[in-house]
């Protein structure tokens, strides 16, 4: 009988965090245990809303969505970065480990400033279309037409939450604060990809030909392991790199 | 208290409150963004599987147009919409789908050549023309004559929302993330900026704006079981309730939408059914068919909903671990079209179900989806009482939805909203009217009355739990207040929403945590949820009749006769536990399309004696038109509506095989 037993005692949860209140003058870092029962289908959306509501009110934690598409609540799950909403219980052991995401200014407990930095990474790397007179592009006659492969294969890149995750994995992010990271160099990809974007490789070299860019990666692959989209970052760097080489050459 | 002084202050970073925002600062007003999150991960994002925009570009879509567009959108609202503003919508929404265009959404385009879709259960084989190729391409969603939800994989508000960011971005648009305004300041005539909570740190400021716009999406959460996001708890809305002078209309017309998983409630598209997916019972029996013969799975969410739980509680739901509910069904689409235009979903089910939709069927039951009703404001989005407080998207009530949206008309809505109102906000802010005269006092004593809020929660000592009540309130609205409503469970949860209102001025609060203090923000969005969750349900108790989502079983007929109203609900004052309601008729004698059948749902209806008349009127005017009038001349002769437009606005959209 090599079947596993249906599980039908109900777990009961350690969970660990690592809390701090950066407001609070006294506050020191530590981690505190909780406990609590699991439930079916529970997530750590689930648990961790539990814990605030029943066990400790001044909990701090970000979630949006709880559907895995916002990337509000990127966290080290077990040593992992990973999205706690989208994480059940029933696939960890019975001792989970939460601290925040590493690389990121700490708000507090679980929550951390991943808007900032987002926000920083954008407006540094231009991510936007760049195209002369867009303000005034006609909106009345039919579309500029698009390849539908293109469209798609700017979609699979478009498709990074920010969540934050690629940089708590990354070796490079934790020794270089201004390391742009899978993140920045995914949005390049992105929009060096995009015909309506009329920025040439020279322009993106300037943007990334260095150490804090697209030459400051060791190749770790921390990024697309824990990508929680699932996106081809290894790949996607590893073009840009020859294509920047090629263009700084 | 820091004063921050700006032209325009929108509340709100999702999809309507960037485009709002980024039409003011175009015309040269300096704009900042309030948000409770970082910009992109605002609720926008969550929409899958389209934008509805009548470009005709597909098979599916060839001869669209936005007459027919219109007419969906009114059928779908059960005559509840203002027309007028639903054909500037409509007029509008080619033209805000082609600035997305160009400003980088990777839109699905159309392929030239043979396809396979799945229709009514069968596999056919379509072909594209070489015309469209490279168009952008559409879909099928509910309720709708044509193909019209363009899209993006089913990623469509992420990829939206992305492109409108980093539009702001690129514009200098300042985004304060974190921030929630608690009051907006006024002078009993006109607003001048918000109080603000500092959601990191705990400090209140003021912003002080010629012009504020809330865009702050629906009040979902009022609800336990909801499809929304968890900050969708409708402050927006709330803060303007509160002034006493703006009025929020329609508040009880709530979508329940068909399929939200069970039980975590999050939503899998419409797409599923519109690319041609299946409801199915207990016994694996497509039931639809049985209800709606004309549409099938296809019917408006109000109908398809209602229908689900008619079949449940017929005895026919799926009994589960966490009670019943029906199946979802697109194992037909086939692997390679749900990888590529249902990922979201397929990454859904895997990680909160544990099952691949390619091979299993999808546990589903109506959650709460979209909040139809909202600020109520003009045509061009601006508070008919309280001047210089303008409202665009969810949070508004302009009102294109009436009584049901159609799927694809929220997204659609918030950038034709955004591009429309923040060119009334700049008109404003360029008029006379723009010019602001404000005391600092003024500002003083609202920053004071916020200050003392938040203190008498810190300080009460009457034992009552924020997160309990809170709970308490969402269970009152999703047992009393959902599909199938009537009089005796909506008294009772009046009831027990004024009982809640009381226990919740007794809150005790175990944590006086420096900081954001989570507790304190549950405890003071609780005083102010319960306020719209009342609206939402006292005014549905004053509706004594059906129409689109609000069903009333003591009641099942819509009332023409009594009911073609919109309810418009304010709050008399702080301590006052009821709403005051009134009522906004809708005039039949301007309508282009009188009410009548929707073509799905019921057929039953009282009628109004003014419907006869405008049909003779209608048949009167368009007569001596002739057969040769086109269709621009005959709308313009029942319902002129190009003039409410900006002027940027009003021109033809082309489409394919018009000449340019």
């Amino acid at each position: 009988m090599n079947r596993i037993p249906v599980q039908e005692v109900r777990r009961s949860l350690q969970i660990r965090i690592l809390r701090h209140n950066p407001h609070d003058p006294a506050s020191k870092p530590c981690l505190q245990t909780f406990e609590l029962e699991e439930a079916e289908s529970m997530t750590l959306f689930i648990a961790l809303n539990e814990i605030r509501q029943t066990m400790d009110p001044s909990l701090q934690f970000d979630f949006v969505c709880r559907a895995g598409i916002c990337g509000s609540c990127g966290m080290i799950i077990n040593g992992r970065p990973g999205l706690a909403c989208r994480t059940l219980t029933r696939n960890l052991p019975e001792c989970i480990t939460l601290a925040p995401l590493p690389g990121f200014e700490l708000i507090g407990d679980l929550s951390v400033n991943t808007g900032k930095w987002m926000r920083g990474m954008s407006e540094r790397l231009e991510t936007w279309v760049h195209q002369r007179d867009l303000d005034r592009a006609d909106i009345d006659q039919l579309e500029e037409r698009m390849e539908p492969d293109l469209a798609e294969r700017i979609y699979e890149l478009e498709r990074c939450i920010e969540c934050g995750c690629c940089i708590a994995a990354c070796g490079t992010a934790r020794m270089r604060e201004d390391f742009v990271g899978a993140v920045g160099l995914n949005q390049i990809m992105r929009f060096r990809l995009d015909p309506r974007d009329e920025r040439s490789d020279a322009d993106f070299y300037a943007l990334v030909g260095d150490e804090s860019g697209v030459f400051g990666c060791m190749t770790l692959l921390g990024c697309e392991d824990y990508c929680p989209k699932d996106l081809p970052l290894a790949a996607q760097i590893a073009f840009l790199r020859r294509r920047m080489v090629a263009t700084g050459a | 208290m820091e004063i921050i002084y700006t032209d325009v202050l929108v509340i709100g970073g999702g999809l309507a409150g960037q485009r709002a925002a980024i039409g003011a600062k175009r015309r040269g007003h300096e704009t900042i963004v309030l948000s409770l999150v970082p910009a992109k991960r605002s609720h926008s994002a969550a929409a899958q599987g389209g934008m509805q925009a009548s470009l005709g570009n597909c098979l599916g879509a060839s001869g669209d147009n936005e007459d027919i567009h219109f007419a969906d959108t009114v059928r779908g609202s059960d005559w509840g919409a203002d027309q007028h503003v639903v054909r500037m919508f409509t007029h509008t929404a080619p033209k805000a789908i082609r600035e997305l265009a160009a400003w980088g959404v990777p839109w699905n385009r159309v392929q030239r050549g043979e396809h396979e879709i799945t229709v009514d259960g069968q596999k056919r084989t379509i072909a594209e023309s070489d015309a469209a190729h490279g168009l952008i391409t559409s879909r099928n969603f509910g309720g709708t004559g044509k193909w019209r939800a363009c899209y993006v994989s089913d990623g469509t508000g992420h990829a939206m929302l992305y492109t409108m960011s980093n539009q702001a971005i690129a514009a200098g648009i300042p985004v304060h993330e974190r921030m929630e305004a608690l009051a907006l300041i006024h002078d009993g005539g006109r607003c001048c900026g918000a109080i603000v909570r500092n959601l990191q740190s705990g400090k209140l400021l003021a912003y002080v704006a010629r012009a504020t716009c809330i865009a702050t999406g629906g009040y979902g959460r009022i609800y336990r079981v909801s499809t929304n996001a968890v900050i969708n708890e409708g402050m927006g809305a709330a803060i303007a309730l509160e002034t006493g002078i703006a009025s929020l209309g329609n508040m009880e017309a709530i979508q329940f939408h068909p399929t939200a998983i069970v039980p975590a409630g999050i939503l899998v598209t419409e797409g599923c059914r519109g690319d041609g997916g299946l409801l199915l019972d207990a016994a694996g029996h497509r039931f639809m068919p049985d209800y709606e013969p004309q549409k099938m799975e296809l019917a408006s969410r109000d109908v398809v909903s209602r229908r689900m739980e008619e079949h449940i509680a017929a005895g026919h739901g799926v009994q589960g671990r966490f009670g019943e509910h029906l199946w979802l069904d697109i194992r037909l689409l086939g692997k390679a079209h749900i990888e590529r235009n249902l990922r979201e979903v397929k990454e859904i089910c895997h990680y909160f179900l544990g099952i691949d939709p390619v091979r299993d069927l999808i546990p589903v039951r109506p959650a709460q989806h979209y909040s139809m009703g909202g600020i109520r404001t003009d045509h061009r989005g601006q508070s008919p009482q309280l001047r210089g407080l303008f409202a665009a998207g969810e949070s508004a009530c302009w009102d294109i939805h009436g009584f049901n949206r159609l799927g694809g008309n929220s997204v659609a809505e918030t950038v034709v909203a955004g591009m429309i109102v923040g060119d009334s906000i700049a008109d404003f802010c360029d008029s006379p009217e723009g010019e602001l005269q404000v005391s600092t006092a003024l500002v003083e004593e609202f920053g004071q009355r916020e200050r003392q809020r938040l203190a008498g929660i810190g300080s009460g000592n009457g034992g009552e739990s924020a997160f309990e009540l809170t709970r308490l309130m969402q269970d009152t609205m999703t047992g009393n207040v959902g599909i199938f409503r009537h009089g005796d469970r909506l008294r009772e949860a009046v009831d027990t929403l004024q009982e809640l209102q009381c226990r919740a001025a007794n809150i005790t609060l175990r944590s006086s945590a420096p900081g954001a203090n989570p507790e304190l923000v549950a405890a003071y969005r609780l005083q102010r949820m319960l306020k719209l969750a009342q609206c939402t349900a006292y005014g549905a108790l004053q509706r004594t009749e059906s129409r689109g989502a609000h069903y009333r079983a003591d009641y099942p007929r819509r009332n023409d006769g009594e009911w073609l109203r919109r309810t418009l609900a304010t709050w008399p004052a702080p301590e006052a536990t009821l709403p005051s309601l009134d009522y906004e008729a809708l005039d039949i004698m301007t309508m282009e399309l009188p009410p009548g059948w929707r073509g799905y749902g019921d057929k039953d209806h009282i009628a109004h004696p003014d419907t006869e008349r405008r049909k003779h009127q209608i048949s009167a005017a368009l007569a001596p038109l002739g057969d040769s009038a086109d269709r621009y001349t005959r709308q313009q002769a029942l319902m002129p509506f190009e003039h409410l437009l900006p002027p940027h606005l009003r021109r033809r959209n082309q489409r394919l095989g018009d000449e340019s």
